[in-house]
């Protein structure tokens, strides 16, 4: 596969570290009350989908980004990238 | 034997002779011939068994969909088994053998299969073999197992070279013949890069096999005229002899291209390259495989593609035959006639299955039409035909047309499948193909040359249009639109065994047998016949056991389904794939700036991940391991010792909100820590188990430099980074590896101070009071050399850490045991940072697993009192009812009750008197050593409520080494328990 | 369906082998069952069979998107071992070990059960100790473990690289009675057995959804119309997500490509199962002789059956740096699986929030070996509705109560497991 890198254009996938559902980046309030609830459905469960999925993936030899990558996992074809760090402070921006 | 086989003309150099041994015998052939085509040149018919019968086999076709002709190129350990003699290109002092037989080739004692085959008809093995259960291991698997197979390996390292490479262009183009000649000149005119690959040796695709003219002069001359237009444009690479054998995602293709396998010896060059083509538009131009058809006793020597048989008349020179018969259900099969017949050739008959066919007017033989081939004779060798009317025709080589198969098989290599086209009863690329591939020509099921030389150019058009670029207009040469009707005869009635699965010896029969067994789905006909499994993978006999299980069932071709076609097009030697990355060379080896100073000591080294480390020293007279060790700690506890510890993971932060940062990675509380102050800090995962430890030291107000352990470097970087930018982008931190750019020693012992004194410049006092355990400073050493200074301990001696950048790395190591010298400084490695660091209690990577917990671990409290006043990665989680249980694993010390014997990692606890099982298990030893300073074995190990049963004697059980004694719990801190050395 | 034996195949090919009937019926659906089995892999095979078997129920049927063995019992590498660490594991593999030593007796099926042993090998003290350790909880589960030095691994596999190797082979750990099977005769053979024990098996019958009253699962829709159960059990490994997605629940798991791959037949060069210390490899030789081996998993979310060719190349670097006697043998196939790779590397086989509803998956990449425990633990818990003692662990709360069974220690990472 070949990720086009918001910075650095297309490189080949296997210098990234895939870590998997971009849902890790909503990491939840442990002063919540159900924080237990919140932190066991934040870790562990996941959507999964056959289709597109938004994911992490790290440019472990490069730049040292994380990316939010949006691809399609029947077919592999990647739709979007961006920097994960952007797609948070634009949604914290958001909210 | 002469080449009595040999015509004269096609594309072979006449002017030199090649000699080549096969089965021992000496035999002759010309630059330009296959292996195939100089043993037929040299009436070699037997070349091979098939794999269940053991059935005579001789060459079938004259390309990769070879399934018969496969034998053991070269000798000892250059030894190739199953290769195929249609792909091999001849050269002089070639050494083949042919293979699978025992006794003779001609004469194989395993051709008794072939009588018993009522008995070894399809899946028989699934129904036997049973009773007794245990003869299956010892009696029928070995005989089995001896019987199949097909070559053999020599069992020894492959000697050659294999290299890889990446290649970019805009438009790859797969397959030099008409088609994909047109495409490749279109676009190469257009100026993008053009990559065109072709499996064979001579470009030009079936150019090289017919006699077809383009433009008023042979094809062959115009295919040379458009690869040396080609091979003169600098943007443009030709990959002959360069297989595409795999379409990956987002256009990359995998290649292998043979480098010298043309030749007796490498001479130094790599035998092939695998490379990685990135393109942004691919044209499969692969072509068609003819296939053959179905009646009883197809499979004998002489029995070939018509294609093929014409192909080595035309291309080699060489007549398959001397009496030449030819069958076909299609107007390409007259071709061969034709062909034949201008050259010279005697044709015993052409066989015309259809009866209300267009045929040419035939002179050369007699023409039957409406009539099959039912039968045929010669046990070695094809002797004569029967036909459906009775009459027995004298001929030594039957060339069948079945119809021609797009080659579609990069197509289906993401999900793709191929449909049926009734016009020319074959399957045809699907609608669904790789994104940026198209296909053009034979292989998209344009079976004249006119169709494929318009296709290939259209290809390229919309290829370029997609790139962006305006084609230029290319005039089409002019060339035959050459008929193509077919009217297919899929299978010949009779009650002999007809081939459909040459290699694996599937038949009519066997498909028959899995129908009514219920294996109708195509999927289940292939895995109980085996049909389409061989090294060929059924290029040639496929579609003719779909028609013959559609024929069973009462469905259509289409309705009964096809498979799937997976990467490799053909097969590709392990090695190409592995390239360098074996023996030493398989993973890169990262050396400290230290290693050639260990190196001069004659230091032991280990590998720790991609690291080697100095395991120990060894000294004059010493000869086994533990005297060095022993030595080792001794001295270091009580003098001074050195151990380069520079594969440690270090990580350079720094920001304004750098502390917060360190606070809430850290399941420890860092928000007290001052500058100039090193602590000790404990990582969870978000899980809440305990992954890694090290320690952080800040060095000014926004500068801390933590370290990890050597195997976790990484990841903790990783992690560091996800919490950076995807948790907590607000805060201000920045975060760099510097693994590598430090140099970093501990220096432990009593006198550590005395020896570190005498390097440190002058302004820094490094005293007891002016820098005490868990202090830190950056300093200069040695004149001006910038360095940073920890006073941490591993060993639990006094000690410090003094890191250099790491060009200084080497001279710090002489330096120091050059000053250190007086004070009976010696260098230990990483057993003896091993054997102090369990003296002390303290955990390393076995008891930091990843399946335990900081409960575990014995720090449960300090985590704990941390989650009451902050947040961190792994607080919540950690909390989880099943890792809090009463009764958990604790961390403790254990040690033999007998004091002389020795302790083993990896035993199991058992309390006293309990039944070894599984539900008496109580936990497990971690880590052992011998403790030169207690003079006994020592030991870390989980055992459950350990804190609770400090002298309590139980059972190290470790049946994996006959090995079952008692021993002691006690603390963890087995030297110096209070510590009182850390703070001299 | 006629019972197997030498002597009926004798007497079957001295008459044309006309006598031999299909080895399973093609039933219609009924409109309603004591229990559906969604999913005619291995383990949906298995669970059927030991439910009309051992379990004494008969209203069963297995409702099949494809043709029966098309999932991961079709695509894997074939080898079966009990050789696991942790005591929520092993146990129950041990039991799958004694089902596949009496298997083919018990469904009159060769699956070509084979016990030519494994070999996991060390490179590294640390690595040695480890395999101690779980050498001696596989001894105090009562099952087989034996610790090699490097000789001892140098007596059955003298071919390895011992002497030019970036990481020098040590030693193994060693499970004689492990070994292969032949992975499309054990769905067949089930198959077999189960049809002959009364259970409907329905090909080319999709499950589309699930049939809800007041909450609870009464029945599925199938392309084939709706059916009504008592108890309808998911089977469907590397489907799971979307299968139970339509019940709402959400799993802790992802689906993953797993590649394999086979080289052309050759002479019987490797005796056993052998697995790589150093790099993810793992091998064995199939009784026709092709080299069959394996790696990582490509490690991205994926319902392609296909994997690239960085992990591709990886397996073969790992292959030569063991063994560099493969290297002019060729990779004749390769095809990829889809894995359910759960966040603590073990399974499931549980009951679900949704009563009538049940669930076996998360098998990893692990799932061949288990086909017969699998089947037998999901046909205990749908039987009785509590679990097989040997399965008890395999709750689908452990993620929640931390009650995890992570055999690599690599925590909520699905793709390390």
């Amino acid at each position: 596969m070949v990720i086009d890198h918001p910075l650095l254009g297309l490189r080949d996938a296997a210098e990234f570290v895939y870590l998997g559902d971009a849902a890790l980046l909503e990491r939840p309030d442990a002063t919540a009350a159900d924080a237990e609830t919140r932190f066991y459905e934040y870790q562990y469960l996941r959507d999964n989908p056959a289709g597109v999925h938004q994911e992490l993936w790290f440019h472990e030899q490069g730049d040292h980004s994380w990316l939010v990558v949006t691809r399609n996992t029947l077919t592999h074809e990647i739709l979007c990238v961006e920097l994960a760090r952007d797609v948070v402070l634009a949604r914290r921006a958001g909210a | 034997m002469s080449q009595s086989g040999r015509i004269g003309g096609g594309l072979v150099d006449y002017g030199r002779t090649l000699d080549f041994r096969f089965n021992g015998a000496t035999l002759q052939g010309h630059p330009g011939d296959t292996l195939a085509s100089a043993l037929l040149a040299n009436g070699q018919r037997l070349v091979a068994r098939s794999f269940k019968y053991h059935r005579p086999r001789g060459i079938f076709s004259a390309g990769s969909e070879e399934p018969n002709a496969l034998v053991q190129l070269r000798q000892g350990a250059y030894q190739e088994p199953n290769t195929r003699a249609t792909v091999v290109e001849l050269f002089a002092g070639l050494e083949a053998q042919s293979q699978n037989f025992r006794g003779s080739l001609r004469h194989d004692l395993l051709a008794v299969n072939d009588w018993l085959a009522p008995f070894l008809s399809a899946g028989f093995y699934y129904k036997t073999f049973m009773w007794p259960a245990a003869f299956w291991e010892k009696l029928y698997e070995p005989v089995i197992r001896a019987a199949a197979g097909l070559g053999r390996l020599s069992g020894q390292e492959d000697p050659d070279r294999y290299d890889k490479g990446y290649l970019h262009c805009e438009v790859l183009v797969i397959g030099a013949g008409p088609a994909g000649l047109m495409a490749a000149l279109t676009a190469a005119r257009a100026g993008v890069r053009v990559i065109l690959a072709d499996e064979d040796f001579r470009m030009g695709g079936r150019l090289n096999a017919e006699t077809y003219r383009i433009d008023d002069r042979p094809g062959v001359q115009w295919a040379e005229q458009v690869l040396a237009e080609l091979a003169a444009m600098a943007h443009v690479r030709l990959l002959p002899r360069t297989t595409v054998y795999g379409a990956f995602d987002h256009g990359i293709y995998g290649a292998l291209e043979r480098r010298t396998d043309h030749l007796l010896q490498c001479d130094g060059q790599p035998r092939q390259v695998l490379w990685r083509i990135y393109s942004r538009q691919a044209i499969l131009c692969a072509g068609a495989t003819e296939r053959p058809m179905v009646f009883a006793n197809n499979d004998r020597p002489g029995v070939m593609l018509a294609g093929s048989v014409r192909a080595y008349a035309n291309r080699f020179g060489v007549a398959a035959g001397r009496k030449v018969a030819v069958l076909t259900n299609n107007d390409n099969g007259w071709q061969t006639a034709l062909d034949l017949a201008a050259s010279g050739v005697a044709l015993a008959a052409v066989i015309d299955t259809r009866a209300d066919a267009e045929v040419p007017a035939f002179q050369a033989a007699p023409v039957f039409r409406g009539r099959q081939v039912v039968d045929t004779r010669g046990r070695h060798g094809l002797k004569s035909i029967l036909l459906s009317d009775g009459q027995h025709i004298a001929a030594d080589c039957l060339a069948v047309s079945g119809g021609w198969n797009p080659n579609v098989h990069l197509t289906c290599h993401q999900r793709g499948r191929p449909q049926w086209r009734e016009s020319i009863a074959a399957f045809v690329p699907g609608a669904e193909l790789p994104p940026g591939m198209s296909v053009a020509g034979a292989a998209q099921g344009s079976l004249s040359l006119m169709a494929c030389l318009l296709d290939g150019r259209q290809a390229a058009h919309a290829a370029l249009l997609a790139l962006g670029h305006k084609p230029l207009p290319l005039p089409l040469p002019d060339a035959v639109d050459e008929a193509a009707g077919i009217s297919p005869c899929w299978q010949v009635p009779g009650r002999k065994r007809a081939w459909l699965d040459l290699q694996n010896d599937v038949t009519v029969k066997d498909v028959q047998l899995a129908q009514r067994e219920g294996f109708h789905a195509v999927e289940h006909l292939k895995r109980y016949t085996t049909l389409g499994m061989a090294t060929d993978q059924g290029k040639t006999a496929n579609v003719n056991a779909l028609a013959v299980m559609a024929a069973c069932t009462g469905q259509s071709i289409p309705e009964t389904g096809t498979t799937i076609f997976r990467p490799p097009y053909t097969p590709v030697p392990i090695a190409a794939l592995a390239g360098h990355a074996r023996g030493r060379n398989f993973r890169p080896v990262r050396q400290t700036p230290g290693h050639q100073w260990a190196q001069e000591q004659g230091a032991v080294f280990v590998e720790a991940g991609l690291w080697l480390r100095a395991q120990w020293f060894p000294q004059a007279g010493e000869t086994r391991w533990r005297e060095s060790v022993d030595r080792e700690v001794k001295q270091v506890r009580a003098g001074v010792g050195v151990c380069d510890v520079s594969t440690l993971g270090k990580i350079d932060i720094q920001g304004r909100d750098a502390l917060e940062f360190l606070n809430r990675v850290y399941a420890n509380g860092f928000k007290t820590l001052a500058v100039g102050r090193v602590r000790y800090g404990l990582m969870l995962r978000e899980d809440g188990f305990a992954y890694d430890d090290g320690t952080t030291a800040r060095l000014g107000e926004q500068h801390f430099l933590m370290t990890t352990t050597t195997a976790n470097a990484a990841l903790v970087f990783r992690n560091l980074e996800f919490a950076r930018q995807c948790l907590w982008p607000a805060l201000d931190v920045h975060l760099v590896s510097v693994t590598e750019q430090w140099a970093q020693y501990a220096v432990a012992g009593p006198r550590a101070r005395a020896l570190l004194q005498q390097l440190v410049d002058e302004d820094v006092d490094i005293g007891g009071a002016a820098f005490p355990f868990m202090a830190c400073t950056e300093l200069t050493v040695c004149d001006g050399v910038p360095a940073r200074l920890f006073r941490i301990s591993f060993s639990g001696e006094l000690a410090y850490e003094l890191a250099v950048p790491a060009r200084y790395g080497d001279a710090l190591i002489r330096v120091l045991m050059q000053a250190g010298q007086a004070l009976g400084v010696v260098a230990y490695g990483t057993e003896a940072l091993g054997v102090m660091r369990i003296e002390k209690g303290h955990a390393a990577g076995n008891e930091l697993n990843g399946q335990t917990t900081a409960l575990n671990l014995g720090l449960g409290a300090m985590v704990a009192r941390k989650a009451e006043s902050s947040d961190f990665i792994g607080n919540v989680l950690s909390r989880r009812p099943a890792m809090n249980q009463p009764d958990a694993l604790r961390l403790m010390g254990f040690r033999p009750l007998k004091r002389d014997e020795s302790l083993s990692a990896g035993a199991h606890f058992l309390a006293l008197g309990a039944t070894p099982d599984l539900s008496h298990d109580q936990g497990w030893m971690t880590s052992v050593a011998f403790s030169p300073m207690l003079g006994h074995a020592i030991g870390l190990g989980f055992i459950q409520r350990g804190h609770e049963r400090v002298g309590e004697v139980v059972r190290a059980f470790d049946p994996v080494r006959d090995r079952d004694i008692e021993v002691e719990i006690v603390s963890p801190h087995f030297f110096d328990p209070k510590g009182e050395r850390l703070h001299v | 369906m006629g019972y197997y034996s030498a002597l009926r195949v004798l007497r079957e090919g001295l008459t044309g082998n006309r006598g031999w009937k299909p080895l399973w019926r093609e039933p219609d659906p009924k409109a309603a069952y004591d229990v559906i089995v969604i999913g005619g892999g291995g383990h949906g095979l298995s669970t059927a069979y030991y439910l009309a078997g051992t379990f004494g129920l008969t209203r069963v049927a297995v409702l099949e998107k494809g043709w029966l063995g098309s999932g991961n019992i079709g695509r894997n590498t074939t080898i079966i071992r009990s050789n696991y660490l942790l005591p929520g594991n092993e146990p129950f593999y041990e039991l799958s070990m004694k089902l596949w030593e009496g298997l083919e007796q018990e469904l009159n099926y060769n699956a070509m059960v084979s016990q030519r042993g494994i070999i996991n090998l060390y490179h590294s003290d640390t690595q040695r100790d480890a395999y101690a350790r779980r050498g001696n909880a596989i001894r105090l589960a009562g099952a087989d473990a034996i610790l090699l030095d490097q000789e001892g691994v140098r007596a059955q596999y003298p071919q390895l690289d011992f002497d030019n190797a970036r990481f020098p082979i040590k030693g193994g750990l060693w499970q004689p009675r492990a070994g292969t099977a032949r992975h499309d005769a054990v769905a067949w053979g089930y198959a077999r057995g189960a049809d002959a024990r009364g259970v409907d098996i329905i090909q080319n019958c999709e499950v589309t959804g699930f049939l809800f009253e007041d909450g609870v699962c009464r029945g599925v829709d199938t392309r084939r119309g709706s059916i009504r159960a008592d108890k309808v059990a998911v089977c469907v490994a590397g489907s799971s997500s979307r299968v139970m997605a339509q019940a709402g629940i959400r799993l802790p798991l992802e689906s993953h490509v797993l590649q394999a791959f086979v080289s052309e037949g050759l002479k019987p060069l490797i005796p056993g199962v052998i697995t790589f210390g150093m790099g993810h490899f793992y091998i064995s030789q199939s009784d026709k002789g092709g080299l069959v081996f394996g790696g990582d998993i490509d490690g991205y979310n994926t319902y392609a059956q296909r994997g690239n060719l960085p992990t591709i190349e990886d397996v073969c670097e790992g292959g030569m740096a063991l063994m560099p006697m493969i290297g002019r043998a060729r990779l004749l196939r390769m095809w990829g699986g889809v894995m359910d790779m759960t966040m603590d590397g073990s399974p499931i086989i549980d009951k679900t929030p949704v009563p009538g509803l049940y669930f076996n998956g998360g098998w990893c990449y692990g799932g061949f070996k288990a086909t017969p425990a699998s089947g037998f633990c999901f046909a205990h818990l749908l039987a009785r509705d509590e679990p097989h003692p040997v399965a008890a662990a395999y709750r689908l709360d452990r993620f929640r109560t931390g009650a995890l069974i992570d055999e690599k220690g690599a925590g909520a990472q699905p793709n390390l497991h």
